[in-house]
C-alpha cells in the first residue's frame, strides 16, 4: 500500500519537472549560500585557533614595554635573575610573513610540540624556520633551513629567537615575555628590575577571534538573509505542490490509506528531496566559498592582521550544518502546508484552489502579524539593549516589513487602478494585484535581497568612507618611523630634524582608565593635529584646554564603557581631567585618552617616545628613506610610509567590496531565481486569467508585453519600498548591533549612486525573470488560450 | 450578407498524422439571422466558430466578415476584429476574474471605444444583474456568470454574436432563462448571432441550422 501511494505521489514530480526543479535549485541555492558564508568562518576561526595553540602565548600573562617598543636582551636576563619565569619571544614581518623567534628550551610550546623536528636541528647549524609550505615559500631559501609543517598557523612561521633577531633586524632585542605558569612564591618586583616594562594581562584565545567578528558577523548575515530569500522560493514550490495534490490526497484518503501515513510519505519525501538539495547546495557552497575566500583571507589580513591560508578544506562541521539547514528549512518551508493537510475536511480535499490566494482574513491576520512585529521593532530600537535586542530588532523588522509587502503592494496597485482611466490599464492594475498572492513569496525575497545588498552596502560603504577619513586623520604625518630604543628615537630625531618640516613625537603608554585597561597617548601642539583631526563631539575650544592642561580626550569606546561625555571628569593616573572632546578610534577594543605631551612626560618618564610623525613634502619620502637605511641602519620594516600604507588599506576594503560585492549579486540572483521560477509556475494557472482578455482583442504579444512590464513595476515598487528599509537595516547594524558588539559607532553615510545602481540591477534581474515567460506568453498557441474556455479543460 | 465562409480547412496536430477537422466547410449568415450549429463532439463546430472570430487561423478557405478577409489578417487585425465586431460567448471562463461585474460589462465596450453607460446599466437591469455589479465573479453561479458574459458581448454592440456551448453548464431553468435574455436582447441590437450547441432545445430556438460532420456542412 505504502508503496504504490508512494509512486503515486511521486508521479506528481515525473510530470512536472520544472516544479521539481524549483523547489531543489531553491533549497540548493539557499544551501549553498549559507554553507558557502559558514565555510568562510570555519576556515577563519580553524585558523585563529592555529594561530592561537602554535605560540600558545596568548593566553598567558606577558611583560611587555611600556611604551611600545622592544624590550632589551639585558632586561629578560635581569628577570630571570630575578625569579622570574619568563620566555622571550620576538616577533616581526618578514616578506609578509609573521615570523616569532622563540626559545625553544623555555617556550610555553616549543618546536617539538609544534610537531617538527628535533631540538637541536632548531637550534643549532644553520638552523630551522618551520612553518606550512604555502608560508615557507614567501621566505629567503637561503638561510635557515625550511621545514613543513602543516598544522601550523596560516601565515606564521616559527624559529629559533637568535635567528628571528637576526633575520628581522633586531639583535638583541625582545618583542615580548610569556609569562610561564607555575612562578615562584618568592620574586624581586618587576618594577624594581625594570620601570619601563609591565605585565599584561592573559589575553584569550579567541582574542583575534573577537576582533574580526565584526566582519564575520556581516558574513553570517548575509548568509541568514540568503537562506531566507531560498526558503521563500521553498516554501512557495511546496505550498503549489501541495494545492495541486489535493485531489490526488483525496482519492489515496478513499482508497484506504490513513492520514498519519500519508503525511509520513509527504514529509518523507520532502526529507529525501532536501537531503538531496542540502547535498548539491553544500557542493555548491564549497565552489563559492573557494571563489570568495582568497578575497576573505586579504580582508582579514589586511584589517585585522589575522592570517587564512586561502585554501579551503572540507570541515565536517560546516558540512553537516549545511544538510541541517536544507532540512530544516524545507521543515519550516513546508510545515504550513503539512499542517493544513492533516487538518483538511476529508472531501474537501479535492476542490482545487487558487495557489496561495490568501483570502481577505489571512491577508487581514499577515497584516496584524507585520504591525506586531514592526512594532516589536521600534520597541526594541527604543528600550532594547544587548546584542540579543539588536538581532531581535533585526529579525522582527525584516520578517514584519516582508510580511507587510503585499497589503502595501496591494493599496498602491489599487491606487494605481483608481487613477487609471483607459481600459487596458485599469485591467493591468487590476490583474496585477490579482497576482500579488502568487508572486508575494519571490516579491518578499526580492525585496529581503534588495534591502539586505542596500543595508550591507550602506554599511561597508560607510566604513570605508569612516575609515578613509580616520587614516586621513591619524595617517597625517607622511613617514613614521618605528625605533627600536628610546636612544634610536634621538638619533633619528637629531638626523631628520633638519631635513623635514617637522618632528612630532608619539607618546603611548597602557594604563588603566576609568577602571579598566587602555591606553594614555600624549600630544605634541601642532598645526598637523588642529588641520586633521575631527572629533564626534568637542567642546569649541578643545585643542586649546588640551595643550592647557586642562582637558583630556577620549576615544569613543572609552566614552560609551565609562559613560564619559563633554564636561563629564575622567581620572588620569591621579590627574582628573574634564572631557573636552570624543574621537573615533575604528577598531581599537581597547579605550583610549589624549593628553598633553607634558602631561605625559611628568605621568610616564620612563616611556620616551618610540614613534616619530615626520612632516615634509611627499616627494622627498623615499629619498629620506634610503637616507635613513643607509646612514643610520634603520631597517625598512620601521619606516611607514604614509601613501603606501593609505593605498594599502584602501586596497583592503576594495577587496572587502569584492567579497560583498560577490554576495550581493549572488543574492540578487536568487531572488531573481524566485521571481522566475514563480512565474514560470504561474504562467500555467494564469491562462484562465489572460485568455478572455485575449478573446476580447487584445493580442498575445501585447500581453506578453504587459507581463514583462508588470514584473519589471512590480519589481520597482519592491524597490522603492526595500530601498528605505536597507537603509533602516543599514541603521540598526550600524548604530544598534555594531554598537552593542564592538562598542562604538559608525557614522551612517548614504550613497544614492549605489541604489540606483542596485535598483537598475533588481529591474534587470526582474525583467530577464520575466522574459522567458511573457515570451512562452506571447508565443502560445491560440489553441491553447481556447483550451480554457472547453468543457474538457 | 453579414458573414460568408468558403471552402473552409483546418487541421492539427495529431499523435501520427495531422487530424483533419474542418475539410471544405461553407455557410452563409445574414445581419440579424441567428443560426444554430450542431454536430457530434470533435466534429469541428468550436473550431469553425474560432476560426470565424478570428481567434484561429485556417489553414486553407475564405472568411468574409463585414466585408474583412479575415483569414488574411494578422495577429493585430484579429485581435482589432474580436474587439470591434465581434463578439464572443464561451461556455465557460469567460470573465476577467479580477475585474468587478459592472467591470467586465464594459470591459469589451471600452475596448472598441463604444461605451455607453446607460445601455450597460440597462443590459444589467434586464439580465438581472443590477444588484451584483459590484461582486467578482468567483461571487456569481454559472448562470450569473454566463449573462454577464452576454452582457459584456451586447454592452459592445457587435455585428456578429458568437455563442459555444451557452447554456452547456447550466441546469435547464437556467438555461432558458439564460437563452431568452440572449435572443431578445440579440434580436433588439440587430446582431447576427451564431449559437454552437448540442441541445436540440436551443437548436430549435433559431432560426436556422446548419449541422457538422466529417468536417463538411451536411
Amino acid at each position: 500500500m505504502i508503496g504504490a501511494a508512494l509512486g503515486a505521489l511521486m508521479s506528481f514530480w515525473r510530470a512536472r519537472p520544472l516544479q521539481l526543479f524549483t523547489l531543489l535549485a531553491g533549497l540548493a541555492l539557499a544551501t549553498a549560500l549559507w554553507s558557502g558564508v559558514q565555510a568562510i568562518n570555519a576556515e577563519a576561526r580553524a585558523s585563529y585557533a592555529a594561530a592561537s595553540a602554535t605560540l600558545g602565548g596568548d593566553s598567558l600573562e606577558r611583560i611587555v614595554d611600556r611604551a611600545g617598543g622592544t624590550l632589551a636582551q639585558a632586561d629578560y636576563i635581569a628577570l630571570r635573575r630575578g625569579g622570574w619565569l619568563v620566555s622571550p619571544v620576538v616577533e616581526g614581518r618578514l616578506n609578509g610573513v609573521r615570523l616569532a623567534g622563540i626559545d625553544p628550551l623555555t617556550a610555553p610550546q616549543g618546536p617539538t610540540e609544534a610537531g617538527a623536528g628535533d631540538l637541536w636541528g632548531f637550534i643549532g647549524g644553520r638552523g630551522q624556520i618551520i612553518g606550512r609550505a604555502d608560508t615557507l615559500r614567501n621566505l629567503p631559501q637561503e638561510g635557515p633551513e625550511l621545514v613543513e609543517q602543516h598544522s601550523m598557523a596560516p601565515g606564521l612561521a616559527i624559529a629559533d629567537i637568535g635567528q628571528a633577531q637576526r633575520l628581522l633586524g633586531l639583535e638583541g632585542r625582545i618583542s615580548y615575555l610569556v609569562v610561564l605558569p607555575g612562578q615562584p612564591l618568592r620574586q624581586v618586583p618587576l618594577a624594581e628590575i625594570a620601570p619601563g616594562l609591565e605585565l599584561t594581562a592573559a589575553r584569550p584565545a579567541t582574542d583575534l577571534a573577537r576582533l574580526t567578528d565584526s566582519f564575520h558577523l556581516n558574513l553570517t548575515a548575509f548568509g541568514l538573509l540568503a537562506f531566507a530569500v531560498g526558503i521563500f522560493i521553498v516554501h512557495g514550490a511546496v505550498g503549489l505542490a501541495f494545492e495541486q495534490r489535493r485531489a490526488l490526497v483525496r482519492t489515496l484518503r478513499a482508497l484506504g490509506l490513513p492520514l498519519g501515513a500519508l503525511i509520513g510519505l509527504l514529509a518523507g519525501e520532502l526529507l529525501v528531496l532536501s537531503l538531496l538539495a542540502g547535498g548539491m547546495g553544500v557542493a555548491l557552497g564549497y565552489l563559492i566559498a573557494a571563489a570568495l575566500l582568497p578575497d576573505v583571507a586579504a580582508t582579514l589580513r589586511g584589517l585585522y592582521g589575522a592570517d587564512l591560508t586561502g585554501q579551503l578544506q572540507i570541515r565536517p562541521v560546516w558540512w553537516l550544518s549545511g544538510l541541517g539547514m536544507a532540512v530544516g528549512g524545507a521543515a519550516l518551508a513546508s510545515a504550513g502546508a503539512l499542517w493544513r493537510l492533516a487538518r483538511l475536511p476529508f472531501l474537501a480535499g479535492g476542490q482545487r484552489r487558487a495557489w496561495a490566494l490568501a483570502g481577505q482574513r489571512a491577508l487581514r491576520r499577515q497584516f496584524a502579524l507585520a504591525i506586531g512585529l514592526l512594532g516589536l521593532a521600534a520597541i526594541l530600537a527604543l528600550r532594547g539593549s544587548g546584542l540579543l535586542a539588536g538581532f531581535g530588532l533585526l529579525a522582527a523588522l525584516m520578517l514584519g516589513a516582508a510580511l507587510l509587502l503585499p497589503v502595501v503592494l496591494g493599496w498602491l496597485l489599487r491606487g494605481c487602478e483608481r487613477l487609471a482611466s483607459a481600459p487596458v490599464a485599469q485591467w493591468f492594475w487590476a490583474d496585477s494585484r490579482q497576482q500579488l498572492p502568487g508572486l508575494s513569496l519571490a516579491l518578499m525575497a526580492l525585496m529581503l535581497a534588495m534591502a539586505a545588498n542596500t543595508g550591507v552596502s550602506t554599511m561597508v560603504s560607510s566604513f570605508r568612507l569612516t575609515f578613509a577619513g580616520f587614516l586621513d586623520q591619524r595617517l597625517m604625518a607622511e613617514l613614521y618611523v618605528d625605533a627600536a630604543t628610546p636612544a634610536e628615537a634621538d638619533r633619528v630625531r637629531d638626523y631628520v630634524t633638519p631635513r623635514v618640516d617637522a618632528v612630532l613625537p608619539l607618546m603611548a603608554a597602557q594604563t588603566m582608565l576609568a577602571g579598566g585597561p587602555g591606553e594614555l597617548r600624549g600630544m605634541v601642539d601642532h598645526a598637523s593635529f588642529r588641520d586633521n583631526w575631527q572629533f564626534l563631539a568637542a567642546l569649541p575650544d578643545a585643542w586649546d584646554r588640551l595643550h592647557s592642561g586642562r582637558g583630556v580626550m577620549v576615544s569613543e569606546q572609552l566614552a560609551r564603557r565609562a559613560d564619559l561625555w563633554l564636561g563629564d571628569v575622567l581620572g588620569v593616573e591621579g590627574t582628573a581631567l574634564p572631557v573636552v572632546a570624543v574621537v573615533g578610534d575604528y577598531g581599537n577594543p581597547v579605550g583610549q585618552a589624549i593628553v598633553t605631551a607634558s602631561l605625559f612626560a611628568s605621568l610616564h618618564p620612563e616611556a620616551p617616545p618610540h614613534r616619530l610623525a615626520l612632516r615634509l613634502p611627499p616627494g622627498e619620502v623615499p629619498g629620506l628613506v634610503d637616507a635613513l637605511v643607509r646612514d643610520l641602519g634603520i631597517s625598512r620594516d620601521r619606516l611607514t610610509d604614509q601613501a603606501a600604507l593609505k593605498a594599502y588599506s584602501m586596497g583592503v576594503f576594495e577587496r572587502t567590496f569584492a567579497v560583498t560585492g560577490a554576495l550581493n549579486l549572488l543574492t540578487l540572483a536568487v531572488a531573481g531565481f524566485a521571481m522566475l521560477m514563480s512565474l514560470l509556475t504561474l504562467a500555467a494557472l494564469r491562462l484562465p486569467q489572460l485568455a478572455p482578455v485575449w478573446a476580447l482583442g487584445l493580442t498575445r504579444a501585447r500581453l506578453g508585453r504587459l507581463e514583462l512590464l508588470r514584473a519589471v513595476l512590480l519589481a520597482g515598487l519592491v524597490t522603492l519600498l526595500a530601498v528605505p528599509l536597507g537603509l533602516a537595516l543599514a541603521w540598526v547594524l550600524l548604530a544598534v548591533v555594531n554598537v552593542e558588539a564592538f562598542g562604538w559607532r559608525l557614522p551612517m553615510h548614504l550613497f544614492p549612486a549605489d541604489y540606483a545602481w542596485l535598483a537598475g540591477l533588481a529591474l534587470v534581474a526582474a525583467a530577464l525573470a520575466a522574459w522567458w515567460p511573457a515570451r512562452r506568453l506571447a508565443r502560445t498557441r491560440p489553441a491553447d488560450l481556447l483550451r480554457v474556455f472547453a468543457n474538457e479543460r | 450578407m453579414l458573414l460568408a465562409v468558403t471552402d473552409l480547412h483546418k487541421s492539427f496536430p495529431g499523435a501520427d498524422a495531422p487530424v483533419r477537422v474542418l475539410r471544405g466547410v461553407s455557410l452563409q449568415l445574414e445581419a440579424g439571422q441567428t443560426m444554430a450549429l450542431t454536430g457530434e463532439s470533435g466534429s469541428g463546430k468550436s473550431t469553425l466558430l474560432h476560426l470565424i472570430g478570428g481567434l484561429d487561423r485556417p489553414d486553407a478557405g475564405q472568411i468574409v466578415l463585414d466585408g474583412l478577409h479575415v483569414e488574411t489578417l494578422s495577429d493585430r487585425g484579429r485581435a482589432a476584429l474580436r474587439r470591434d465586431r465581434v463578439g464572443v460567448v464561451f461556455q465557460q471562463f469567460n470573465l476577467i476574474p479580477s475585474h468587478s461585474v459592472g467591470a467586465n460589462i464594459a470591459f469589451q465596450a471600452r475596448l472598441a471605444g463604444r461605451h455607453d453607460a446607460d445601455w450597460c446599466a440597462a443590459l444589467a437591469r434586464r439580465l438581472g444583474l443590477e444588484a451584483h455589479l459590484a461582486a467578482y465573479p468567483e461571487q456569481l453561479s454559472g448562470g450569473q456568470q454566463q449573462r454577464v458574459a452576454i452582457a459584456r458581448t451586447l454592452a459592445a454592440r457587435p455585428a456578429l454574436v458568437l455563442a459555444d456551448e451557452p447554456t452547456g453548464n447550466l441546469d435547464e431553468t437556467t438555461a432558458e432563462a439564460v437563452l431568452d435574455a440572449m435572443l431578445s436582447l440579440v434580436t433588439e441590437t440587430g446582431a447576427a448571432l451564431l449559437v454552437v450547441t448540442h441541445s436540440a432545445q436551443v437548436a430549435g430556438r433559431m432560426q436556422r441550422r446548419a449541422v457538422l460532420r466529417g468536417g463538411v456542412i451536411a
